[in-house]
């Protein structure tokens, strides 16, 4: 149910994030380009020569100045953004963990793309599973609507839990994908973000503070337990948020998974972002022949709802489980790691298989998408097949 | 000092009630100190100026004590004193 008339727009994924970073209008947006988010800097450059937003923006050398920049503005109590990619968010690695640890609410839009080598510029995940010990909450969406949407969120989300958050979309598949995006007004987005109320500030001088002194063997633990208290936190933080913005606004955004056809399922398959549209379509023709299919499509990757899919997924006599990454750890997926650890503690489980697909921005095809339901169905019906399937290869 | 759990911390490992350097003793880990000949003295301040680690402190515009618990044992304050009035000597262990 929609509450209002809400403005349609044609945006492609970085169209929506810029239009979402223009009504936002953060105080400090510090960022470097690269392929496929180039798009968004580019986009709010010229809001802020246009004089659209009141942003200060800093045209950095790098990604990894980039992130510090964020970091010493945020720190000072900005409202924070940046955006990025593949190589870039690797640049970024070691400024991620202090913008965490120094619970600093930066919001960051990610275009995933391959890493080098070979030299690749299309989408995968692999960026995204190197930052995802960071501490950062990472948040993946399905289409250019979710993407305007979630980059609103997760504003008030990372302000709330005082944690940096990523916003991430398919390189190309979403960032350049054009669909109709459902608008806010410019107030409604204003009066929903309200004014960061930030846990410290640096230009305060009325109570100086020390940010990011030497921490050795003393403290550090405490500290880095503290934190992960901060993310187990920021769950509720998430649900909250989500809750608050859909009742809102009229709007069924999922705070951590979003389940399709599940209801009566007997055998589903999980994956993240943009695969879950090509499955979706899949599910619904496969239903046709009888196959009792559901998708779980996680939102949040990070924190990582495990309680959610131990309940969720117990029920299925198998699960696959989509990886649009390798760990090169020969044990599959980051995904399906963690969905097996999840479950783990279950008496009676389903079987788990892994499906790595779409590397570099192979095309994951409907054909592809049913593949993965017949072996997932076979599972089902007992057949055996190595740990991890690899969807799309030539064999 | 009891050190406090984790759950007494502030977030984002902020550290409050700033100064807190004067109580971290930088000078356990050096081998030569300065040894200083108050006779040769002028009182030009240079190694006041120049030490790093804020050792010599000054009184009525004239060099008064060493702290030497801060001292590191670099040898600048020696190297710049226009008189010698400052001799670096082995530390005794």
């Amino acid at each position: 149910m929609k509450l209002k008339n809400l403005k349609k727009l044609a945006l492609t994924g970085n169209e929506a994030a810029a239009y979402a970073m223009k009504q936002i209008n953060p105080d400090v947006v510090a960022a470097y380009p690269i392929t496929p988010s180039t798009e968004i800097v580019q986009i709010f450059s010229k809001y802020v020569a246009d004089g659209e937003v009141d942003t200060e923006f800093v045209p950095v050398e790098s990604e990894h100045s980039a992130m510090s920049v964020c970091i010493g503005a945020s720190a000072a109590g900005a409202r924070v953004m940046t955006a990025t990619a593949s190589q870039g968010l690797a640049l970024m690695h070691e400024m991620l963990y202090i913008a965490s640890s120094l619970r600093l609410p930066i919001v960051m839009v990610v275009g995933n793309r391959a890493l080098s080598a070979p030299i690749n510029i299309h989408a995968d995940h692999s960026d995204a599973m190197g930052s995802r010990d960071s501490g950062w909450m990472q948040m993946f969406c399905e289409n250019p609507n979710e993407v305007y949407h979630t980059v609103i969120m997760a504003v008030k989300i990372a302000e709330k839990a005082n944690l940096p958050c990523m916003v991430e979309m398919d390189g190309f598949i979403t960032t350049h994908e054009m669909e109709m995006v459902e608008t806010l007004d410019d107030k409604e987005v204003q009066e929903f973000v309200k004014k960061r109320i930030p846990l410290y500030s640096v230009l305060n001088v009325e109570e100086p503070i020390t940010i990011g002194a030497l921490d050795l063997f003393d403290y550090y633990f405490e500290h880095k337990r503290g934190q992960v208290e901060a993310v187990f936190k920021a769950k509720k933080i998430i649900s909250e948020v989500v809750k608050e913005y859909n009742t809102k606004f009229g709007f069924n955004f999922p705070d951590f998974v979003e389940e399709y056809e599940t209801e009566d399922a007997e055998i589903c398959v999980v994956a993240m972002s943009s695969a879950a549209g090509t499955l979706k379509e899949a599910i619904d023709l496969k239903r046709e022949s009888g196959i009792k299919i559901g998708l779980i499509r996680i939102k949040t990757f990070r924190p990582f709802p495990y309680e959610i899919l131990r309940e969720r997924l117990r029920k299925f006599k198998a699960v696959g489980v989509m990886d649009r990454a390798e760990t090169m750890s020969t044990l599959g997926g980051p995904l399906s790691i963690e969905i097996k650890a999840s479950l783990y503690p279950l008496d009676k489980k389903p079987v788990i298989q892994n499906f790595i697909f779409g590397l570099g921005g192979r095309e994951f095809s409907l054909e592809d998408a049913f593949h993965v339901i017949e072996i997932i169905e076979n599972i089902k019906k007992g057949k055996k097949y190595d740990d991890v399937l690899y969807i799309g290869i030539r064999e | 000092m009891k050190l406090k759990n984790w759950k007494e911390l502030p977030e984002g490992a902020i550290i409050k009630n700033t100064p807190t350097s004067p109580e971290f003793k930088t000078g356990e880990w050096k081998t030569k100190e300065p040894y200083y000949h108050a006779e040769k003295c002028t009182h030009c301040l240079l190694c006041w100026l120049y030490c790093p680690d804020s050792v010599i402190t000054v009184k009525n515009k004239k060099i008064d004590v060493f702290l030497l618990e801060y001292c590191k044992g670099c040898g600048i304050c020696a190297k710049i004193c226009p008189v010698n009035a400052i001799e670096m000597r082995e530390v005794e262990l």
